[in-house]
């Protein structure tokens, strides 16, 4: 903090007021309804609710189509986050080594983070319609019947490709913040000591940027698990047969569409707090970094 | 380069070009639809290269009344609707975001460090997990179907809050005390000195946010029923829904690329802004 401050007046206050009521009225008082409203049970006709304690929690526990939507949102989160940074850490490594037109590779790959992911879903969507699609063209040359809507695996591929590829930009430029920020003697030492380069990336480059990658893991799960929506909403709206229904999209499909307002509230929760965990793990991670800078 | 290998040269130039023509690829393919006349784009396989009709279909997707048999605007309204959301998202979030890291970092008063606190909590609450109650309080405020409410419930900011935080910690307190010796006030020492100094974080961040802003989806598809306020990323997900019985994809497509074209053109314009809002936003 500073030594030097202006000693406490209403204008401190009036100035961080704007900050404070927004953060209230949107964001602490809804959550603390979805608390709240998770504790209780709708009679049939939206008149009168009773307090239930935990039912919706038990309720959803016992839910099989719930569990499965967990499994399934760990599954593509993981997928998500595995093949965008594989794709990104490959990408950067190399570019690394590009000594020509590093500026322009750049440009060319980070545009698709301004994409917004409903509209990566349109134009994959266009792609691989299962009648007019191009991707699916080709794929029908080569023996393959693709029909992501009636096939559940199919569709889950998809989505993950769509939510892969909108993320690339992202981790790419990060990893190749990470690789820039080691020093060149260091690589050179090794490159005179005579290991190859690929053994060069393993040894040293992999380790050094570790820190990164564990961060990039972070950020990828909590975006397949929160930013996918506009994607699978505008592909498959969690079909065939709840295939690709992830747990912010069941959310959304329970209260808004199901109007089942206690167990999408109970829905809710449970996701705040995997959102807290995910955050608290990403703040552990950069007080780290900061110590030891 | 370190050593001299012309084999890993030629392999490390490929994979660069594969790359690029991978993630590339969607946005050459909605190019080339947005180019064709609607009956060539209804033959199988659909063509690879541009078409003659993009002037065309350019005219008749920004001038039309939006698409037919969907309910949606017409897409210069949309277009116009995102930048009004866009802008007042981003330039709310940086306005109030500055005011409360100068009241954090300049002033002493009590429970300082519990609205602190309180910022901190909007990180871990996205619109997706609380989408029912927020829907709720903003209907009750009677902000349905307005552009206040497309934009006042979005711009609370944790992370541009401490973002400005920690580059005011970096200002030396010479600064503030020779603008005080000077007779400057709080207020003319925010506006004289923090913001001129900021002004990199500010454009730096603005690139971020507009982009965050003109891509919201599910907060717009909640609290617009409206058409006169459709956004036009939103209405994306109706005309693929419209497909289905008049696929009218040389439209889609044209549409697709006008939603997309400014958050680009933002990101490869101010490419270093970009990057930099980018890798400090996440610090």
């Amino acid at each position: 903090m500073k030594r030097n401050q202006f000693n406490s007046s209403p204008l401190a206050y009036l100035l961080i007021a704007p900050q404070i009521i927004i953060t209230f009225v949107f964001f602490i008082w809804p959550a603390g309804q979805a608390l709240y409203q998770s504790f209780l049970v709708e009679d049939a006709f939206g008149l009168g609710s009773e307090f239930v304690w935990f039912e919706n929690f038990i309720y959803l526990a016992e839910d099989e189509y719930y569990r499965d939507s967990f499994g399934r949102t760990a599954f593509f989160s993981l997928m998500v986050a595995f093949t965008s940074m594989s794709f990104a850490l490959v990408l950067a490594g190399f570019a690394e080594r590009a000594t020509r037109g590093v500026l322009a590779y750049r440009t060319l790959l980070i545009w698709p983070y301004a994409v917004a992911p409903v509209l990566a879903g349109a134009l994959w969507v266009f792609m691989f319609d299962p009648s007019l699609g191009i991707v699916t063209y080709f794929l029908k040359l080569f023996g393959i019947d693709w029909n992501y809507k009636l096939n559940g695996n199919q569709a889950m591929a998809l989505v993950i490709m769509v939510a892969a590829w909108k993320q690339i930009a992202y981790n790419f430029l990060f990893f190749l913040a990470g690789i820039h920020a080691i020093p060149r003697s260091m690589i050179e030492a090794a490159a005179i000591d005579g290991s190859g380069p690929i053994r060069r990336f393993w040894t040293i480059i992999f380790p050094l940027i570790s820190p990164i990658t564990f961060f990039l893991l972070v950020i990828n799960t909590v975006y397949a698990f929160f930013d996918t929506f506009g994607i699978i909403h505008v592909m498959t709206q969690g079909g065939p047969a709840n295939a690709t229904e992830i747990l912010v999209y069941k959310v959304y499909n329970d209260g808004f569409v199901g109007l089942d307002l206690g167990g999408s509230a109970a829905q809710s929760v449970i996701l705040m707090v995997i959102v807290i965990f995910l955050t608290g793990i990403q703040f552990r991670f950069v007080e780290k970094k900061v110590e030891y800078k | 380069m370190i050593e001299n290998r012309p084999v890993l040269d030629f392999i490390t130039y490929l994979v660069l070009i594969l790359g690029i023509i991978i993630i590339a690829f969607p946005i050459w393919v909605m190019f080339v639809g947005a180019s064709h006349d609607g009956i060539r784009m209804l033959q199988v396989p659909i063509p690879l290269l541009p078409g003659d009709q993009f002037f065309q279909n350019l005219k008749e997707t920004l001038l039309g009344s939006g698409l037919e048999g969907t309910s949606t605007a017409p897409v210069w309204l949309m277009l116009l609707n995102s930048l009004a959301m866009a802008l007042s998202i981003s330039i709310g979030k940086i306005a109030i975001s500055l005011l409360s890291a100068f009241a954090i970092v300049y002033f002493r008063f009590p429970f300082k460090m519990f609205f602190f606190w309180m910022i901190f909590i909007t990180l871990m609450l996205p619109v997706e997990v609380r989408i029912l109650p927020t829907f709720e309080v903003v209907a009750d405020l009677g902000m349905l179907n307005s552009y206040v409410g497309l934009s006042i419930p979005l711009i609370a900011s944790a992370t541009a809050t401490f973002m400005f935080r920690q580059m005011f910690m970096t200002i030396p307190d010479e600064l503030l005390e020779s603008a005080r010796l000077d007779g400057a006030g709080p207020m003319k020492f925010f506006f004289d000195f923090l913001i001129p100094l900021s002004r990199t974080n500010i454009a730096a961040l603005f690139v971020v946010l507009f982009i965050y802003g003109w891509n919201q989806y599910l907060w717009p598809l909640l609290i617009t029923t409206d058409r006169s306020k459709y956004t036009i990323v939103m209405s994306i997900k109706q005309m693929i829904e419209a497909a289905e019985q008049t696929p009218e994809w040389h439209i889609i497509m044209m549409t697709s690329l006008l939603a997309m074209l400014p958050p680009i053109l933002v990101v490869l314009t101010m490419q270093k802004l970009f990057v930099k809002g980018l890798i400090e936003s996440e610090k």
